[in-house]
């Protein structure tokens, strides 16, 4: 276990460390910074040229990644375009974004187990019928279209049938909101849509594979022969059936963790949040873009969090099956 | 009847024939394809799909030459509502909404097809070789799919999208953008289907009988791969449709003067309440395209790959 582990380790600090480098030649050439300096006729060619210093842009290619990978290796994200330094902004903007992804994630569990062990217990009933249809329609659905229908219709009609604002759409908080519940409702109020939206777009799938699994395991012997000897018919749904389908679950769960984060970044800027998605979008698409050194950090964090997620994963598909050995 | 014992395969279907044939039953050989065809012919909805599918693409490519409004044409009805005379409504600067909506199905429609149709082509001969022969491309296409599993797929999107972004107002750039990624996930696919159909007896046979590589994997294991294939190269399309629509949304699809259905959705978002048609036709044209889209790959999966069939 203790060199399964040390060798997912090695194997995804490879995968980084290729990511990183590709992922910067790519953002390097894929646009250039100075573009709109340039397209500036009231911008002195000096300027330009100490811009240009500035980012290192005049340095061969290589040498500027080297620079960043030892940056890196010192903990420096290095200085973004806009001449702040990158590591202190990280933080802030993972924070905002996690308000958004955990709960999502841990809401988006829940739902799919229930509705996939509904639909596999009452199979071909009419809710099963129904639920098929949703998560068919859920997953047809792009992702700022659910956020449009949201913010626009729904928290409208609920705002002003209440009378007053319920559900907020823009930003992650209010500023300047004092007081532990004030904060704290600001936040949740803030925080129910978005979390809404990921949620929508990502249980649908996870529910279809839940029911498929449980499907599956309910149609084997071990099921028949629990039956057979006299346990109820919950108990064999629950402690014999479930258990064993959660496994393929909590494979798909992980994969699709780094499609979480790219809903994420579309969620964020459909609600307007400062997070970490907003903060790799402005890189990319920002006045002087694309910020290559902004793109790498949210590259790292994103690449080995999803990484770790995996790891974790694998660790706990083999602590809920038995038969699976690391080799 | 008893059967001669040491009859061959084709009398005994031979012999098979003539005794239905004697008891007023028509039997005809069906190949694979015709089986195929007939399970999908089964799936009602899936059915139902394709022809809505099929609808929406004459419908998209004929009415926008056909309707009276060009899409980029200026009226001088301005963001009014769904009339005789607009079906659809107008947006604020005067456009059809009707002629944008067919327009934009059309585009979105083609860049997804061919997105599916270059990962479809990409995927299966780099996944056809990684699985045959293993190897260098095999260890390369493993570890480069990993970097496309661990790199969150929008984010290199952005980026590739933002690189061509000042071409993009020609459709065919952003699908060799979506095409850039999507082509992983197939070889994938085909490496995976490739590898268990390698260790079969037919494919020993060949060896034995000599046949090239080639011929290998054209004659005999594509063919037997090409139910998953045509399946996914399906998903794939529904796929491509949502996430061209996402880029559209973040301004990085394809770019004005054309338009996609993703774009129409993305510019109505800050007249969404006022002028709600603006939104909810080009959102329901969009959903409803990927939902048959989905079906119909559904319904495919099926009829050519029932081993593989989601207990449905």
């Amino acid at each position: 276990m203790g060199a399964y582990l040390l060798r997912r380790v090695l194997a995804g600090v490879a995968v980084l460390f290729v990511a990183s480098f590709l992922v910067y030649l790519l953002v390097s050439v894929s646009g250039n910074p100075l573009a709109q300096l340039q397209a500036n006729p009231h911008i002195s060619p000096a300027t330009i040229a100490a811009a240009r210093a500035e980012l290192h842009l005049n340095e061969p290619l290589l040498q500027r990644y080297w620079t960043w990978l030892s940056g890196v290796a010192h903990g420096n994200f290095g200085t973004a375009t806009t001449g702040q330094l990158v590591g202190p902004q990280l933080w802030p903007r993972i924070e905002v974004t996690l308000k958004m992804v955990i709960p999502a994630t841990i809401l988006s569990i829940l739902i799919a187990v229930l509705i996939g062990v509904l639909g596999a217990v009452k199979q071909y009933s009419k809710v099963d019928h129904l639920l098929t249809g949703l998560a068919y329609l859920f997953f047809s659905t792009p992702v700022f279209v659910v956020a449009i229908l949201l913010k626009d219709y729904l928290a409208v009609d609920v705002n002003n049938g209440i009378g007053h604002t319920v559900l907020y759409t823009i930003g992650q908080n209010t500023p300047g909101t004092t007081g532990f519940w004030n904060v704290l409702t600001d936040n949740v109020q803030h925080t129910v849509l978005p979390v809404l939206t990921l949620t929508v777009v990502t249980y649908a799938a996870w529910s279809r594979y839940q029911r498929a699994a449980l499907l599956d395991v309910l149609n084997t012997d071990y099921i028949r022969l629990a039956r057979a000897k006299g346990l109820t018919r919950r108990r064999v749904l629950y402690v014999h059936g479930l258990r064993n389908a959660l496994v393929p679950v909590v494979t798909v769960v992980s994969l699709d963790f780094a499609t979480i984060l790219g809903g994420a970044v579309i969620v964020e800027i459909a609600f307007g949040w400062q997070g970490f998605g907003q903060f790799l979008f402005q890189a990319l698409t920002g006045p002087v873009s694309p910020d290559v050194n902004s793109v790498q950090a949210w590259l790292v964090i994103a690449a080995t969090a999803v990484i770790v997620f995996n790891i974790v994963a694998d660790v706990a598909y083999g602590l809920l099956d038995p038969r699976i050995r690391y080799a | 009847m008893p059967e001669p014992a040491f009859d061959t395969a084709t009398t005994a279907v031979a012999a098979r024939e003539q005794r239905a044939a004697q008891a007023g039953l028509n039997v005809e050989a069906r190949s694979q394809f015709q089986l195929a065809a007939d399970r999908f012919m089964h799936h009602r909805l899936a059915l139902a799909s394709l022809a809505f599918f099929v609808f929406m693409v004459l419908v998209s490519t004929a009415g926008a030459h056909l309707w009276h409004y060009n899409y980029a044409q200026i009226t001088n009805q301005f963001a009014t509502g769904p009339s005789a005379q607009h079906p659809f409504g107008t947006d604020l600067i005067g456009h059809d909404l009707l002629a944008q909506v067919l327009t934009g199905t059309a585009t979105s429609i083609y860049t997804a097809v061919v997105v599916a149709a270059i990962s479809t082509v990409v995927g299966t001969l780099i996944g056809a070789v990684a699985g045959y022969y293993g190897g260098m491309v095999d260890a390369v296409l493993m570890r480069f799919t990993d970097l496309v599993l661990v790199v969150p797929g929008l984010a290199i999107l952005l980026v590739l999208a933002h690189g061509v972004s000042s071409l993009a107002s020609n459709p065919i750039w952003i699908a060799l953008v979506l095409a850039a990624l999507f082509w992983t996930y197939l070889a994938r696919l085909v490496r995976g289907t490739f590898l268990s159909l390698r260790e079969r007896e037919f494919v020993e046979s060949q060896w034995a009988i000599g046949s090239s590589d080639r011929r290998i994997i054209l004659r005999h294991l594509i063919p037997n791969a090409i139910g998953p294939i045509v399946v996914n190269a399906t998903l794939t399309v529904a796929n491509a449709m949502l996430v061209e629509a996402a880029l559209s949304y973040l301004g990085l699809g394809i770019q004005p003067p054309s338009v996609s259905l993703g774009g129409l959705i993305a510019s109505a978002e800050g007249d969404a309440t006022v002028m709600p048609w603006l939104f909810y036709f080009p959102a329901i044209f969009l959903v409803l395209i990927i939902l048959s889209v989905n079906f119909i790959g559904d319904g495919l999966r099926d009829a050519l790959d029932p081993a593989q069939r989601v207990r449905a």
